[in-house]
């Protein structure tokens, strides 16, 4: 019986830690634009020197 | 004939002539020329290898002291949102934002202005905050250098008097707890489910249920307690009244059964139904963050213009404008205040405020209403009433577009409000047939019944799909305020249409030459002529006569007359009857644009608006399920035309003044009907306000359109009935899946009334039940959906079709 508290208590507080995670994604208006993050990290630094 | 055009490589339009170019890529104008010229110099031509021509057409230029107003202390101190010592942190609304293209450049601009530090492109709000360094650049020195590159922010009178108000994310920490609470709460309820009698000791769950499902009781369903008591407080029993009660019933026999230990409580099947219900309400109440629908005149206002005091230009700020002053309006910007034409020939075109096709010419001393756009050259006006006192504002601030219309409450929450009165009956029933046998189950049996019989399924269906109707109708450009409006769209039995800019279409021109056939080599002379003039009249002179390279001398313009000059040896003169000495010649009304050909009348154009593509067919699909009007701001000198396409049972009216166009409104709704209006300029904002439905059509959203219950894209305006359709599929929809519920519900009953509900039976059918609405009401408005997007597809053959027949 102990050992199901001992993993009662560990899969509340993982699921803690992702509602924490998931409350601070929407603080940071991670859902709010869905476009730009997802293009952005498609742009290559390096492209900027050529010459087309 | 085959020509091969070529595209600018800015912009993708059409090239005319095909001597702009640089590097061999063509360019349709110098303006799209310079701006690659300042790309290609600093390195920035990743732009055109994300997107092909991904830019605006650089036409007509800003002119250069546009934004001088910038640096007026007081302005500036309400744009920026932070600033230091060193930084300054800014951000404008660039409504030329739609691709990756813009993104890349937007977010590299620190590499044409070393001042500039960083930029961030919010996507969907089309903004980007601009942090810089006032060492070595300025506020205005940004907004120009954006305006360079093609992306003018647009700084309007908005900006000045409120802030935007932040984004409400409330309902989306609702709807995380709910389901970090629900997913738990089913997880512990197992050992419960299965241990069955005399297994495990299961308390420990049980209180680790009811500490979980405090925060969904307390704060996750704040949202149903308050939509209920503000119903309630109108004497108005709305659907959520019913889901609180459940709730607050299942809450409470859940705590008693814990504390008397005789079970283990619903907390799995109320956690779970508050879930269900907040991502439907989630799904629902997606706001398009790129639109607004509440535009108000600020809106369209520049946030400052050029008065001139005591001979010198000052950039002023709107609301500083008083009576008295002396303003300076360029070409093409809109006059902010009421006054009097001191200086120059104003032609105004008044449009967008009375919905009248034809710009006016006005002389000194006439009066200019606000609202109007300037559209040849500079003038002078002397303000007589400041901004807040004139006539475009007083439009806007008419009491009746203050008070919030009446509308009509959902069918749902009648529906519901039935349903709950059954469920009352039965409860009533229950209770009476177990005080008489055995009184020890009234309170389980009834409370059971109130847990089964909360109408959730009917609120989870209506928002599941409405949710999903919205957003197929966005995909297909008619953007919804809410889901109200879907409703009412689908009981609409009367459409009201305004004419200029709605059916008509204000880049269409119709032109007639009237008088002895032009001979070719006449239309080349007047097409050269009118080419050097950049009248909106002349352009379209242009149009019509096919437009060539003949050179023209002694070219001359007098402004609100005409033009004339030298054409192969002929002097072409074009312009109004007193310009060319037509006076005497009848004419139809409308815009006329004379000819004279070495001192002789030649006869007129006479031009006016085209309807939009597949209008005529629009019309005659509709005017077989609706009544249809015609309100039109213009004159009646279309009336004949109009009324064949409308058909002979169709109002029309003419010269209807904003306030008439509202009180013809009221009128049909007063007989009973529910009105639909279509329209697009500020003189319809009364109408479409006070109408069951307003829908403002839009050439491209980036435009600014007055407060409505929808914006549509012009070119959609076909698919209208189809519209009107899919929001009739969707009660449909509602109503089939909620039928489909009761099957639960009553499986529910059945235990419950007998008092037998036990939380696995109730954990079982409330998810299922929500489930299999979820996918049910999913497929069918999907089907809904295809079938719309069939006939879109088949109207842009039909369109391409009649557009070949045309050309051939």
């Amino acid at each position: 019986m102990s050992v199901i508290i001992l993993l009662l208590g560990a899969s509340l507080t993982v699921g803690i830690i992702f509602l924490v995670a998931f409350c601070w994604a929407v603080k940071s208006g991670q859902f709010e634009d869905d476009y730009s993050p997802a293009h952005r990290i498609l742009f290559d630094e390096q492209a900027n020197d050529q010459q087309p | 004939m085959i020509t091969v055009e070529t595209s600018c490589y800015h912009c993708g339009e059409t090239c005319e002539n095909t001597d702009i170019l640089l590097d061999d890529k063509p360019f349709c104008c110098e303006g799209c020329k310079l701006v690659f010229e300042l790309l290609n110099g600093n390195g920035l031509c990743t732009y055109y290898q994300l997107n092909g021509q991904p830019g605006a057409p650089q036409r007509s230029l800003a002119r250069p002291d546009k934004f001088a107003f910038l640096e007026d202390e007081k302005i500036r101190q309400q744009l920026v949102q932070f600033r230091n010592d060193t930084h300054t942190h800014v951000t404008f609304y660039i409504p030329q934002i739609h691709c990756s293209s813009c993104l890349w450049l937007l977010e590299h601009l620190h590499k044409l202005d070393d001042g500039v530090q960083r930029v961030t492109v919010n996507f969907a709000r089309k903004e980007a905050q601009v942090i810089f360094q006032q060492s070595q650049t300025s506020l205005r020195k940004v907004a120009e250098l954006l305006t360079s590159i093609g992306y003018e922010p647009y700084i309007s009178l908005q900006d000045l008097q409120h802030k935007k108000p932040a984004v409400n994310r409330q309902l989306i920490y609702q709807l995380g707890v709910a389901g970090f609470c629900f997913g738990n709460i089913m997880l512990l309820s197992f050992p419960e489910y299965f241990s069955g009698n005399g297994g495990m000791d299961t308390h420990l769950f049980r209180y680790l249920n009811l500490l979980l499902s405090l925060p969904v009781f307390l704060y996750s369903a704040q949202a149903f307690y308050r939509s209920a008591w503000g119903g309630l407080k109108h004497g108005f029993m709305n659907i959520d009244v019913p889901i609180v009660l459940a709730i607050i019933v299942t809450f409470t026999r859940s705590l008693i059964d814990i504390g008397t230990n005789s079970g283990a409580g619903y907390f799995d099947a109320m956690t779970g139904i508050v879930f269900f219900m907040l991502a439907g309400r989630v799904l629902q109440d997606k706001t398009y963050q790129g639109l607004s629908f509440d535009r108000d005149y600020t809106s369209y206002f520049p946030i400052a213009v050029t008065a001139i005091r005591g001979k010198k230009n000052v950039p002023v700020a709107l609301p500083d404008i008083k009576e008295g002053e002396t303003l300076l309006i360029h070409n093409n910007e809109l006059v902010p205040a009421d006054g009097i034409l001191v200086k120059g020939s104003a032609l105004i075109d008044y449009s967008f405020v009375t919905g009248e096709a034809d710009p006016v010419p006005c002389l000194t001393g006439d009066l200019i209403y606000a609202g109007g756009r300037q559209l040849e050259g500079n003038i002078q006006l002397h303000t007589i009433k400041a901004v807040a006192q004139s006539y475009l504002t007083s439009l806007w601030n008419r009491q009746e577009l203050q008070q919030d219309t009446h509308k009509q409450p959902s069918f749902i929450h009648l529906l519901g409000g039935h349903f709950t009165w059954v469920v009352l009956g039965i409860t009533v029933l229950t209770a009476a047939w177990w005080g008489f046998h055995n009184p020890a189950k009234i309170w389980p049996s009834v409370t059971a019944i109130l847990i089964i019989a909360c109408p959730c399924a009917l609120l989870l269906a209506a928002s599941f799909t409405n949710g999903h109707i919205l957003s197929i109708l966005s995909r297909h450009k008619l953007y919804l305020r809410n889901a109200a409006a879907i409703e009412r769209l689908a009981a609409t039995d009367h459409i009201v249409f305004d004419k200029t800019g709605t059916l008509t279409d204000k880049q269409k021109a119709i032109t007639v030459f009237n008088g002895r056939p032009l001979s070719r080599h006449e239309r080349l002379q007047a097409a050269a002529l009118a080419a050097q003039s950049t009248h909106p009249l002349s352009r379209m002179v242009r149009d019509f006569c096919g437009s060539n390279h003949i050179p023209v001398k002694d070219f001359e313009q007098v402004t609100g007359m005409g033009i004339s000059g030298t054409v192969m040896k002929d002097t072409i003169r074009l312009g109004n009857a007193a310009f060319t000495d037509a006076a005497g010649i009848a004419t139809t009304n409308g815009s006329v644009v004379y000819l004279s050909i070495n001192g002789q009348v030649r006869g007129y154009f006479s031009i006016r608006n085209g309807y939009r593509t597949g209008i005529p067919s629009l019309i005659l699909q509709l005017r077989k399920k609706y009544k249809l009007t015609v309100l039109s701001g213009d004159h009646a000198r279309d009336e004949s035309t109009l009324r064949k396409l409308m058909g002979a049972k169709a109002t029309l009216r003419f010269l209807q003044q904003p306030q008439d166009k509202l009180d013809h409104i009221l009128a049909l709704q007063q007989q009973g009907q529910r009105v639909l209006m279509v329209g697009d300029g500020l003189n319809d904002a009364g109408a479409l306000k006070q109408s069951d439905t307003g829908i403002s059509l839009t050439e491209d959203s980036n435009n600014f359109t007055p407060a409505s219950d929808g914006i549509l894209a012009a070119a959609n305006l076909p698919l209208l009935p189809h519209y009107i359709q899919l929001c009739k599929t969707s009660k449909r929809i509602i109503l089939t899946s909620f039928i489909f519920s009761l099957a639960y519900n009553f499986t529910g009953l059945f235990f419950a009334v007998q008092g037998k509900l036990s939380p696995l039976t109730a954990a079982i059918l409330m998810p299922a039940s929500s489930i299999s609405i979820i996918l049910l009401t999913w497929s069918l408005s999907a089907m809904a959906g295809k079938k719309l997007h069939r006939k879109a597809l088949q109207l842009t053959t039909d369109e391409d079709q009649s557009f070949a027949c045309a050309r051939s």
